[in-house]
């Protein structure tokens, strides 16, 4: 887990990261922070509670606390990571334990645009380029150099061409993943869309 | 790309402006919020100096964190109070209705709304709550959101959103005798897998889905989460109107017949297009019951647990850490797998006529010996019914707990939860590792009448037996 937690702010292009792999498919949130822990009233607490029980059934041997995964910050997931549960307690608590970017076969819808909202892009890449990836942090470690403006994941030996959704990624580069001063800009917009829905003029009583 | 579907229709219909990015500005028409997901989105407000913008546009009730045995206050837990109050001091604030334990009107959110007659077709509903599928079932569009999105729409009552791709499913025939919207659903949730969804929100049509009732409807679009859609819903019908109709919130007068005329025009086209269909055949739907960690996993009642070579190349990884986990072996049956707990509730099955059916199950009988058994009604007006039609001694009577509404077991923030590796036979919607509070706990998904079959036997039992007697 990293000392100090710095939430990302504004526009990005680079994630430059020391990468760590969590084997498995439909990984859900429930798995990656258990229920327990959102009896909370903030995020703050919650990097060191990341994938608690997994953690504990491995007794020291889960990637999250392995040594040489000390100071990661981009995780290499496999299928429909996120899964399940709406909780934006997951992504935070990746996000506390130092994690900044995620890149995988695939994320679940929910899980996906609460990364974007919290400014964690998601990547994605083939099953083939995963299991490269996976096999070759087997055995040594792996530093990648991320640039949004290309999707490009580089290293010394590897190199990727990463997927990502365009509206995402455009996001990202322009700093409007942190989408609540844009919505409130369209303020009359909002107000003149409301008071057309057919229902809110025969819904008077509520 | 889809057209003149009814999510088509909706989506435009609440679509303030392309943003700059490419995504889309969306209208929030009703939001729900409880305890577990708001608290931070009003930290945000606070942090950033904002009000929320449409104060009668959102409804908070609490469920999740609540005891189910007592409900005085303050509560046992520290921290479950601390949410409550939270909760309670966000909504005085900022002037948000909220439905508190004791109002008759608490209940786990998915089943307040629907009853309230708040849930409407045409609507976009949004919680922070992937079961906010569920109010799809009334033909309106609703999903589930993350805090941050919780805290924009309190802020502007709109999110940034990709538009969703459109599957339909069509459900050919109808269930069979002793064969429920859960089975069908988690029938349709193998078939198609937990992340076929993913980017689709799903319409479940056909002659098996209009034969279902409202509540059977909201069981199948509570569960479309489980196969990765985001959203499920199911276009109005004269049952959906039926159900609304005098509802506390629903319109009244002269606005109830402007209504019904709104509501039948947002009918997917009889020459909608999809971007898929898939069709299945509801009258091949088993008693079924899963048998892993994802929801996906799951075999008829006489069905054995499928070997790795029976499973799809892309879900062998997970088949085999569900074999370790649940100590299960390919080959083996199902059914006779003994039970410890069994939990009747949830947004996925904890209304009226899903006590119904397990307390007509029960009838007379007892449960076995050391099981324990608990019923949590999804609602304060769900535990006033059940007690009034008398289904309350029933479950006493064969030894069942009769517990206050709440989430409950479903997800174990309060302190219903598994012992050890305690098998549950469950009627909420998720068999993931330690969902229900234990980390080594095992959790077979199956309808309430299932459960209470299971209960009565201490085994997994097929209800047919008991319903044919």
């Amino acid at each position: 887990m990293n000392d100090r937690f710095n939430s990302p702010v504004g526009r990005f292009s680079q994630i430059n990261g020391k990468c760590i792999s969590l084997v498995g498919d439909d990984v859900d949130t429930d798995r990656i922070i258990p229920a327990r822990f959102l009896k909370c009233i903030d995020f703050d607490s919650l990097g060191k509670s990341v994938f608690d029980d997994d953690r504990k059934a491995l007794k020291g041997k889960h990637p999250f606390d392995l040594k040489t995964n000390k100071g990661a910050s981009i995780l290499i997931v496999n299928s429909n990571f996120g899964c399940g549960s709406s909780r934006e307690h997951a992504p935070q608590a990746l996000m506390r334990w130092g994690i900044k970017a995620i890149i995988g076969e695939s994320f679940a819808d929910i899980f996906y645009s609460n990364c974007i909202a919290i400014g964690i892009p998601c990547f994605t890449l083939s099953k083939q380029s995963i299991k490269i990836i996976q096999r070759y942090l087997d055995n040594k470690d792996l530093f990648f150099e991320i640039d949004l403006t290309k999707s490009s994941a580089s290293s010394t030996d590897l190199k990727f061409n990463l997927g990502i959704k365009e509206t995402s990624r455009k996001m990202f580069l322009s700093g409007e993943w942190d989408t609540t001063s844009k919505l409130i800009e369209n303020n009359n917009l909002i107000e003149k869309k409301l008071n057309d829905l057919p229902y809110i003029k025969f819904n008077s009583n509520f | 790309m889809s057209q003149d579907t009814l999510f088509d229709k909706v989506w435009e219909l609440h679509k303030v402006a392309n943003l700059p990015g490419g995504s889309d500005q969306i209208l929030i028409g009703l939001h729900l919020i409880h305890e577990v997901t708001s608290p931070q989105a009003f930290g945000a407000l606070k942090d950033k100096n904002l009000k929320v913008k449409f104060p009668n546009r959102t409804v908070a009730t609490v469920d999740h964190i609540v005891p189910t045995d007592n409900q005085s206050r303050p509560f046992k837990d520290n921290l479950a109070e601390q949410m409550l109050d939270t909760l309670e001091k966000n909504c005085f604030e900022h002037k948000i209705k909220f439905f508190n334990i004791g109002s008759g009107k608490q209940g786990i959110v998915h089943v307040v709304a629907p009853e309230l007659g708040l849930t409407q077709p045409g609507m976009t509903i949004a919680c922070g709550d992937s079961h906010t599928s569920t109010h799809g079932a009334f033909g309106s569009i609703a999903f589930g959101i993350g805090t941050s999105q919780v805290r924009d729409v309190l802020a502007s009552q709109t999110i940034a959103m990709n538009k969703l791709k459109v599957r339909q499913i069509w459900c050919e025939n109808k269930l069979s005798n002793g064969i429920y919207a859960k089975d069908l659903v988690l029938h349709i949730i193998n078939h198609l897998g937990v992340k076929a969804g993913v980017g689709y929100a799903y319409e479940f049509a056909g002659p098996a889905i209009s034969a279902l009732s409202m509540e059977e409807r909201m069981t199948i679009c509570n569960m479309s989460i489980e196969g990765g859609a985001r959203c499920g819903y199911i276009n109005p019908d004269e049952k959906t109107f039926s159900y609304i109709k005098g509802k506390l919130c629903s319109p009244r007068n002269e606005n109830w017949d402007k209504a019904i005329k709104w509501w039948e025009s947002l009918q997917s086209d009889e020459n909608s297009i999809y971007d898929d269909v898939f069709k299945i055949d509801a009258s091949k739907v088993e008693p079924t019951v899963t048998w892993g960690i994802t929801p996906g996993q799951s075999i008829g009642i006489n069905q054995k647990i499928p070997s790795l070579k029976e499973i799809d190349p892309n879900d062998q990884f997970i088949a085999g850490e569900a074999y370790e986990y649940m100590g299960f072996k390919p080959g083996q049956p199902i059914k006779d797998t003994p039970i410890d707990v069994c939990f009747i509730g949830s947004c996925t099955n904890g209304r009226i006529s899903d006590l119904r059916v397990a307390a007509q199950v029960l009838g007379n009988y007892k449960i076995a010996k050391n099981i324990k058994a608990f019923v949590v009604p999804g609602s304060e007006r769900v535990a006033k019914e059940a007690k009034k039609e008398g289904l309350d001694k029933i479950f006493l009577d064969a030894g069942f707990q009769w517990r206050e509404p709440g989430c409950s077991m479903c997800l174990a923030m309060n302190s219903d939860k598994l012992i050890g590796n305690q098998v549950s036979a469950s009627s909420s919607n998720r068999n993931f590792k330690g969902r229900q509070g234990s980390p080594s706990g095992r959790t077979l998904l199956m309808s309430p009448a299932m459960v209470a079959a299971a209960a009565i036997n201490g085994k997994v039992s097929d209800v047919r037996d008991f319903l044919n007697k």
